[in-house]
């Protein structure tokens, strides 16, 4: 019999960005709210000067991140492949402990453009039958950019944004981003400061007649005090962010932005080491009586809660629903039901340049430093002739330059004389162009649980299938293209590149982008969307699930700034609608 | 984009004008000269905690022509490599303590990632094991012993995955698994922070101009295409 803790009106599972910020917008409510984070509590200290500078233990050994020992994926790459555990990390990298991965990311913090939220009415209109594979399945999120303005303009001085406006209430502004939507609002702070490979990368770009403009960023650029009275300082381009928590309160996350404020309201606690490994439903499924989980001693407790909200990561909020049974699971062949369905990822690639004369201190960076172009979004270009959808954040990017992760061209010996030779005389002078880009879903990359392997509490793994396909291959390949038109500006004394061309498959093995989006879409119709329009589950009214998941396939940027804004939207509706009036938000 | 020649005399002049900044404003308000770092061991006075004596005797001839000291620049004997990767297989990370190693183990396609149940600690003993015995069997003599050339071979053979462990009974180590661990954690002992035993005196980040720990650069970033003109810093305190 699990041990029984007394209820609470809102339970939220996991601390990282969604959750912190529902715990503030729900206690705001003047709920009693428990957060329950699987791995340590971590605050600011724990990040302080030098610890973080230390490339084998954040950058290498994923010392912040989740242990495949307590959470693995199974990975395969279509329906018949066996699924086979992923034993240590690589592709992606997701959070554990408090902050979770908001404590380790970038923080590039970018919009979709209000195209990439009606990407299935976009679809209908500029395509022809026939052109798009027949196996996609993309959707509207259900929700519009005027819906959703407020929430990132909230979510963005929150985090402090940094950065250029290119589209103020409709009105073109120098420097920024032209095919941005209309904000409401400038960012709160000026761009980060440039680097070598910026200048040349925004020179080439312009040359070409494209528009760059900095990487919106959430390292602030000048000292910042938040909505919520939190204080951040500014960043001092110590090199080791993108993997590491912030030495110097610079960039945005739950510690630096929320958890402080949070934990001082006396309606708000937290417990760490408490792993949830399943919702409880009552007897006729409808509802959930709270959830339960495995603390520190390996005791299984029980916590009642009027409401759950997942906010455990894309991944593992898909994987909880499974093991507790909230909605149907997705079944490829028939194509029916919907937890598990339109999983979806960011797929990458670049050119790998070497200068021999130019050095570009790649240690003197922020996590988000560096310039992009939007001029290939879906709406701006016309990608129906070239037979793909979707588009790509173009850039250059220099998010550190720790030395383990040198780059080095392909030709270079990989080990020997030649290798130490190459070292020296590459480090430093080295810049890239890349490019990022959107996911659609299709019906067979998708999520359910593993049939063979379980964690250690006994509950099934979750299982990823997906693969590269034709559509994103095509894609890549145009953006290539463009990129090497960049190189050719540029002219380096050496270049290689890698991209996700014709024939090519997912690789678990080295980083991709910890990106994973899809699982538990959202929308406005329940035979193809996990949550409501408003993040709730169609089928227990007392869950919501603001996060990633709710991505019903990928847009071509990073996804946090959407995260954030969707978890205020959701909250708002809680908080206006559902705590008077506790039901579906929406009729089936 | 600036010349050499004149990247050299701005950073003269920055260099002149950097080093006045007192060592305590570099990093984020803690100093860097107070605490000394501890004098890192002369590799000979080193007694490994992991390897046995003859295990010992591979990794020291390995890691030599991996990152050999001949030509410009350190090596990875001259930087207390193997003393990291022992030090590596003696913490949780030699017994792969954040890793999923629950069975049944199933051979699949390498993207998927290594599928055995050997930890850091045990893939080392077994192909340090199985790499002794094809040198037996071919050269008629122990790994170490060969001429750096043979060795060089020996470690191409297995790069290549021509060392054919399967034909010595193994069932789940391959020759180029084996050597892909090994030379990672080379060039992580080469390059990480001395603090985790390699790197000694900084040699390789001074080698390739990485400042190291100094994690503080807001006066530098907008010092394009200039060369850095400090040395390294360490998590201890070195100051290089
Ligand atoms: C290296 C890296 C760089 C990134 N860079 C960027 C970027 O530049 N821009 C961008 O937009 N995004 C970036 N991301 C992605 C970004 O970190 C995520 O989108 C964001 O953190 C997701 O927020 P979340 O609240 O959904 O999940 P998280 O912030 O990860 O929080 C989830 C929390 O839930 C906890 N949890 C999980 N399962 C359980 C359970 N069963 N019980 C209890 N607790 C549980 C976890 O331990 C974790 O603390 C990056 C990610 C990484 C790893
Ligand atoms: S680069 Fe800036 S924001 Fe990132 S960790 Fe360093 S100081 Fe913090």
């Amino acid at each position: 019999m699990a041990k029984q803790q007394p209820r609470v009106d809102a339970v939220i599972v996991g601390l990282g960005w969604s959750g912190s910020i529902m715990g503030m917008e729900l206690t705001e409510a003047g709920l009693n709210v428990l957060a329950l984070e699987r791995g340590a509590d971590r605050t600011n200290e724990d990040f302080a000067y030098p610890k973080p500078a230390d490339e084998l233990q954040y950058g290498i050994r994923h010392t912040m991140m989740q242990k495949p020992k307590q959470s693995a994926v199974t990975i395969r790459r279509d329906l018949d492949e066996r699924a086979l555990p992923q034993r240590k990390l690589g592709a992606f990298l997701p959070g554990d402990g408090v902050g979770g991965a908001g404590a380790h990311w970038t923080g590039v913090l970018i919009r979709p453009t209000p195209t990439d939220l009606q990407l299935k009415s976009f679809a209908d209109q500029a395509f022809e039958p026939g052109v798009l594979q027949d196996d996609m399945q993309i959707q509207d999120f259900g929700v519009t950019w005027d819906e959703l303005e407020p929430h990132f303009t909230f979510f963005e001085k929150v985090c402090g944004q940094s950065g250029t406006t290119g589209n103020l209430n409709g009105e073109i502004q120098e420097g920024g981003d032209p095919f941005e939507g209309p904000r409401s609002e400038p960012y709160p702070l000026p761009a980060l400061q440039d680097t070598q490979n910026t200048e040349m990368f925004d020179k080439a770009a312009r040359q070409l007649g494209y528009h760059p403009f900095p990487n919106p960023s959430a390292n602030v650029s000048r000292a910042w005090t938040n909505p919520y009275g939190m204080q951040l300082g500014p960043c001092n381009y110590c090199g080791f962010c993108s993997r590491y928590g912030c030495l110097n309160y610079s960039k945005a996350s739950p510690q630096t932005c929320i958890l402080n404020a949070l934990k001082q309201r006396s309606n708000f606690a937290y417990r760490t080491h408490a792993n949830v490994t399943r919702v409880e439903l009552a007897d006729d499924g409808k509802t959930a009586t709270g959830v339960t989980y495995i603390d520190g001693d390996g005791e299984e407790v029980f916590q009642p809660a009027d409401i759950v909200i997942l906010a455990s990561y894309s991944l593992n909020n898909v994987r909880l629903m499974l093991n507790s049974k909230i909605g149907k699971p997705y079944d490829p062949v028939s194509r029916t039901g919907v937890v598990g369905r339109n999983y979806a990822y960011q797929v990458g690639g670049g050119i790998n340049m070497y200068f021999d004369d130019i050095d570009f201190n790649p240690f003197a960076t922020a996590g988000a430093t560096g310039r992009m172009f939007n001029d290939f979004s879906p709406g701006t270009f016309d990608s129906a002739q070239h037979g793909f959808i979707g588009g790509a954040k173009m850039h250059s990017s220099q998010a550190s330059g720790t030395p383990i992760k040198t780059s080095l061209p392909k030709s270079a010996p990989k080990w020997g004389k030649g290798y130490k030779d190459a070292l020296r005389e590459n480090y430093g002078h080295h810049m890239k162009l890349s490019m990022t880009g959107s996911v659609m879903s299709y019906r067979s990359n998708m999520l359910d649980l593993d049939p063979t392997w379980k964690d250690p509490y006994g509950m099934p793994l979750l299982r990823m299938t997906f693969d590269w396909k034709e559509n994103e291959q095509k894609l890549s390949r145009f953006m290539r293209d463009r990129l090497r038109e960049i190189a050719d500006v540029l002219k380096p004394d050496r270049m290689d590149e890698g991209f996700q061309l014709e024939g090519s498959h997912f690789k678990v093995t080295s980083y991709v982008s910890t990106h994973n989006v899809g699982g538990a879409a959202m929308g406005t119709d329940p035979s193809t969307s996990a949550v409501n329009r408003y993040l709730q589950s169609w089928d227990v009214h007392n869950v919501f699930v603001p996060s990633g998941s709710a991505f019903p396939q990928n847009f071509q940027a990073n996804p946090t700034d959407l995260i954030g804004a969707l978890t205020y939207w959701c909250a708002k509706k809680i908080r206006e609608d559902y705590l008077k009036n506790p039901g579906p938000l929406m009729s089936v | 984009m600036s010349s050499r020649i004149h990247n050299r005399q701005r950073r003269d002049f920055l260099r002149g004008s950097l080093t006045m900044i007192p060592a305590i404003t570099l990093g984020s308000g803690v100093s860097l000269t107070a605490r000394a770092a501890e004098q890192a061991p002369a590799l000979s006075d080193y007694s490994p905690l992991f390897f046995t004596s003859d295990e010992w005797a591979f990794v020291l001839a390995a890691c030599d022509r991996l990152i050999p000291g001949e030509g410009e620049g350190p090596g990875a004997l001259d930087t207390n490599v193997p003393v990291f990767i022992d030090r590596q297989m003696d913490a949780p990370y030699g017994h792969a303590e954040r890793w999923y190693m629950e069975g049944p183990f199933v051979a699949g396609s390498s993207d998927l990632g290594f599928q055995y149940p050997y930890t850091p600690r045990e893939v080392y003993q077994r192909g340090i094991a199985l790499t002794q015995r094809w040198c037996q069997q071919h050269h008629d003599a122990r790994f170490e012993s060969l001429e750096a050339d043979t060795r060089d071979q020996v470690l191409s053979a297995l790069e290549q995955g021509e060392v054919d462990f399967a034909a010595l009974d193994e069932e789940w180590l391959t020759s180029d698994d084996f050597f892909s661990w090994l030379l990672q954690h080379t060039k992580e002992g080469y390059l990480s922070d001395p603090i985790h035993g390699g790197n000694k005196n900084m040699a390789a980040w001074k080698m390739v101009g990485f400042p190291g720990a100094r994690a503080s650069f807001r006066d530098w970033v907008d010092q394009h295409d200039v060369e850095y003109p400090l040395g390294p810093v360490s998590l201890s305190g070195e100051r290089g």
